[in-house]
């Protein structure tokens, strides 16, 4: 018998249980706004803003809430949240310049806050559809700086549901 | 959405309160209580609440707040003994507990000056003093 994965809203059980899964992928980028001189991007971002680009190991920690389903005792199937994680984002970042290869980053710049931004939009849609609820993405782009997203606020959902 | 930066300083520190025998403090401490002291690579983790601006991206400009956390934090305690260069140690243990207060202390007491134009607040920081051991502080 198959057992048929279901994640339970953990709003019916006070206790928020969360699992993670870690994933790397390796890209290059420059930071610049299009709207800034050459002079005011190097004062903003130093190095970061050479055009010729320069690479990261990039490490992606995706956060699912749920509840422990009594039966399997998981909260969603790692094998399919490993799956999405690399369909939706490893797949189309791995191994790419950020800003001439993976919209929407050939106008808004790449910095680790717009790609995690980018990363929740992608990766959301697909827990959804497992009935499961995405709690956060957390992206290193260095060892000493990581980024912690937990969603757009209300403001920017209900905006982006009005179209 | 919150942006953490990791800065590693060396230090050096000895735990021991003038309030208890030394006995007392052998037994509280243990090895933290030598009389000569010893020393940490200590990780400072500064985490800022706050959305990206939408021109460049950041919640803060990288440059700027290494400049702020260097000037207000790292310069006093970076190579530092902890016991007797810093003012704080002077009548508290250098636990990092009480190290994690002062830091978010100073950074707490500059930050409006540096920030307080930008949708960016300090969040919490942590402070890891080795692999298995770390302090944090909100609020």
């Amino acid at each position: 018998m198959r057992f048929r994965f279901q994640c339970n809203e953990p709003a019916r059980n006070p206790q928020l249980v969360l699992i993670t899964r870690k994933a790397e992928f390796s890209a290059s980028h420059y930071c610049a706004s299009p709207d800034l001189s050459a002079e005011q991007n190097e004062a903003l971002y130093g190095k970061a803003a050479r055009p010729a680009g320069h690479g990261h190991n990039y490490v992606l920690e995706v956060t699912v809430a749920g509840d422990i389903d009594p039966v399997h005792g998981m909260i969603m199937d790692l094998k399919v949240l490993k799956d999405l994680i690399n369909r939706d984002v490893v797949d189309v970042y791995d191994h790419r310049f950020l800003n001439h290869e993976v919209p929407p980053f050939q106008r808004v710049v790449p910095t680790p806050e717009n790609i995690a931004k980018d990363i929740w939009l992608r990766l959301e849609p697909g827990i959804r559809a497992q009935g499961c609820r995405l709690h956060g993405v957390r992206l290193y782009e260095t060892p000493d700086l990581y980024v912690d997203y937990f969603g757009p606020r209300d403001a920017e959902r209900d905006g982006a549901a009005e179209g | 959405m919150r942006l953490t930066r990791r800065y590693p300083f060396s230090a050096s520190h000895r735990l021991h309160t003038p309030e208890l025998s030394e006995e007392a403090n052998e037994e509280l401490f243990g090895k933290c209580n030598n009389p000569y002291g010893h020393g940490h690579n200590y990780v400072l983790e500064v985490s800022i609440e706050g959305e990206p601006d939408d021109r460049t991206g950041m919640i803060v400009e990288r440059r700027v707040l290494d400049d702020f956390v260097r000037r207000t934090v790292l310069n006093r305690v970076d190579h530092a003994d902890l016991n007797n260069d810093v003012a704080e140690f002077q009548d508290a243990v250098p636990t990092t507990e009480n190290l994690s207060l002062a830091m978010h202390g100073w950074l707490k007491a500059g930050w409006n000056a540096e920030f307080g134009n930008r949708e960016a607040t300090l969040g919490r920081i942590r402070i890891e003093e080795t692999a298995r051991n770390s302090f944090e502080v909100t609020g």
